[in-house]
């Protein structure tokens, strides 16, 4: 079967040869306090996309770096087609244009001071309405399997997310490694108990030994707080499910690589820079992470739910997977690939793989998700520590 | 025959209900991959989600699910019989309390 054939793919080839799915233009906040402006802006001018969020100011180092790399990482995310920042000085705001316009998208910044909010929004808006029109000119083409960044992770999870949610991630992974697709995944405290097999399908010691570094890293950040995870793991309502252990937990978890071999580590919100899959160190909190996976590039997430995580993110599209019958049954707007069939024996892990690919092919062609049409619009910057 | 357990591996030691299954019930297992592995008599009830021993598992032996470890048998375990909190336990968590060795 030739998978480019059975299910022909379109979307927007940028300035700099990514392939995007989606076609926005963002109106993008530097800091806090310019969110009002934003808005304004996404308010006045029809086809954009606001992104405020409550960071940027007083931040520094690591937290700050995180910061504004996660906010370029949108910005340069191919699922844009332009940008818009406003910041409240100008320092800044240029230092987030220069870093999306390195992708030769259109990117325009204002700043707010000397003019206030109104004379800003006015600037902007004027701008903003440009990029509209340049963006809607710009056509769908062909585009190929292994053109789309994909990511992935899972939420509010259950036995049926080891069982069968998990694994069908898994074999859509196997089936897109061969093609050459590049793929995220990471959770690194959730994936505690099974970090050894994630080592073991590491291409190389050193990517092996980063990845190691990485988790040791969060299990002395956790400790620190007087927390044991291993004590927490599995949780009592995961134990009602059939969970016996953290082990048989971080393995279910971990059944979304399938046979992946992991060809690099990735820092957060850092872009992949070669095909295969990366972990990406990341929390597991499901609204930090795929903002993480949207910076560093993946323009489509697979996201599975045993209980029902109702996540979307307003640039990368999340379409949910669930194999809990009573999720499907009782949350099914937000669910748009069901699997229970796995469990009633209906098809095999292939089956359930076809089905997957399916909906992303129409997802990839333009029809909404679930998320997208219930307004899922999840922007999460991970703070690493307090501000000054 | 009416099949009702899910395995990951052929080879794994436990298998997961996909229906609440009682004692006595002659039950199919079948592989993700959908491949028929055998029958097994349930001798304790498991509900859905839970595991199943594929067959008997001596007392501190490891218990193979996705073909590694998930922890190891804390009492000897019949198969057919319901594989939870009970009767296996973590090899990390106990690992530093206790010394525990594959036999």
């Amino acid at each position: 079967m030739d998978i480019n054939k059975d299910f022909p793919l379109t979307g927007f080839r940028r300035a700099n040869g990514r392939v995007g799915i989606r076609n926005h233009v963002l109106i993008l906040s530097v800091d806090d306090i310019s969110n009002a402006a934003v808005e304004g802006v996404a308010n006045l001018i029809r086809g954009t996309v606001a992104l405020p969020h409550p960071y940027g100011r007083l931040q520094y180092g690591a937290d700050l770096e995180l910061t504004f790399k996660t906010l370029i990482g949108t910005g340069r995310n191919p699922n844009v087609a332009a940008v818009i920042v406003i910041g409240i000085e100008p320092k800044w705001t240029d230092y987030i244009v220069k870093g999306i316009a390195e992708t030769g998208k259109p990117v325009a910044g204002f700043s707010i001071e000397r003019y206030g909010d109104l004379k800003t929004i006015e600037m902007a808006s004027r701008k903003a309405k440009e990029f509209v029109q340049y963006a809607t000119e710009l056509p769908r083409v062909p585009v190929k399997w292994s053109e789309i960044l994909v990511s992935t992770k899972c939420g509010e999870s259950d036995t049926t997310s080891g069982l069968a949610s998990n694994p069908t991630v898994g074999r859509v992974f196997e089936r897109l490694e061969k093609l050459g697709n590049t793929l995220i995944f990471g959770e690194t405290t959730e994936v505690t108990g099974a970090e050894d097999k994630i080592m073991e399908h590491c291409s190389t010691p050193e990517v092996a030994a980063q990845f190691k570094a990485a988790f040791d890293n969060y299990q002395e950040q956790v400790e620190s707080q007087g927390v044991s995870l291993l004590g927490t793991q599995p949780t009592e309502g995961n134990i009602r499910g059939g969970l016996s252990t953290i082990e048989e937990k971080a393995l279910g978890n971990v059944e979304k690589m399938g046979g992946c071999t992991v060809v690099s580590f990735l820092e957060p919100a850092e872009e992949p820079k070669i095909p295969g899959l990366h972990f990406m160190d990341s929390s597991s909190a499901a609204a930090e992470m795929v903002t993480l996976c949207c910076a560093a590039g993946a323009v489509l997430h697979l996201f599975t739910t045993g209980q029902g995580n109702i996540i979307g993110n307003k640039i990368e599209p999340v379409i949910k997977l669930s194999a809990n019958p009573l999720t499907v049954e009782t949350m099914s707007e937000h669910i748009d690939v069901d699997i229970t069939g796995l469990l009633r024996f209906d098809y095999n892990l292939d089956g359930a793989a076809d089905r997957t690919m399916e909906v992303m092919a129409h997802t990839i062609n333009g029809r909404l998700t679930n998320a997208e049409t219930l307004h899922h619009d999840e922007f999460v910057i991970t703070k690493l520590y307090r501000s000054a | 025959m009416k099949k009702g357990i899910l395995l990951h591996e052929a080879s794994d030691d436990v298998g997961v209900a996909v229906i609440d299954l009682k004692v006595g019930d002659e039950i199919g297992v079948v592989t993700l991959e959908g491949k028929d592995i055998k029958q097994i008599k349930l001798v304790s009830d498991v509900p859905l989600g839970h595991k199943v021993a594929m067959q008997d598992l001596p007392i501190n032996k490891h218990i193979i699910e996705y073909g590694r470890a998930i922890g190891y048998a804390a009492a000897s375990i019949a198969a057919g019989e319901h594989v939870h909190v009970h009767n296996i336990k973590s090899l990390r968590w106990a690992a530093s309390k206790s010394k525990v060795f594959e036999k």
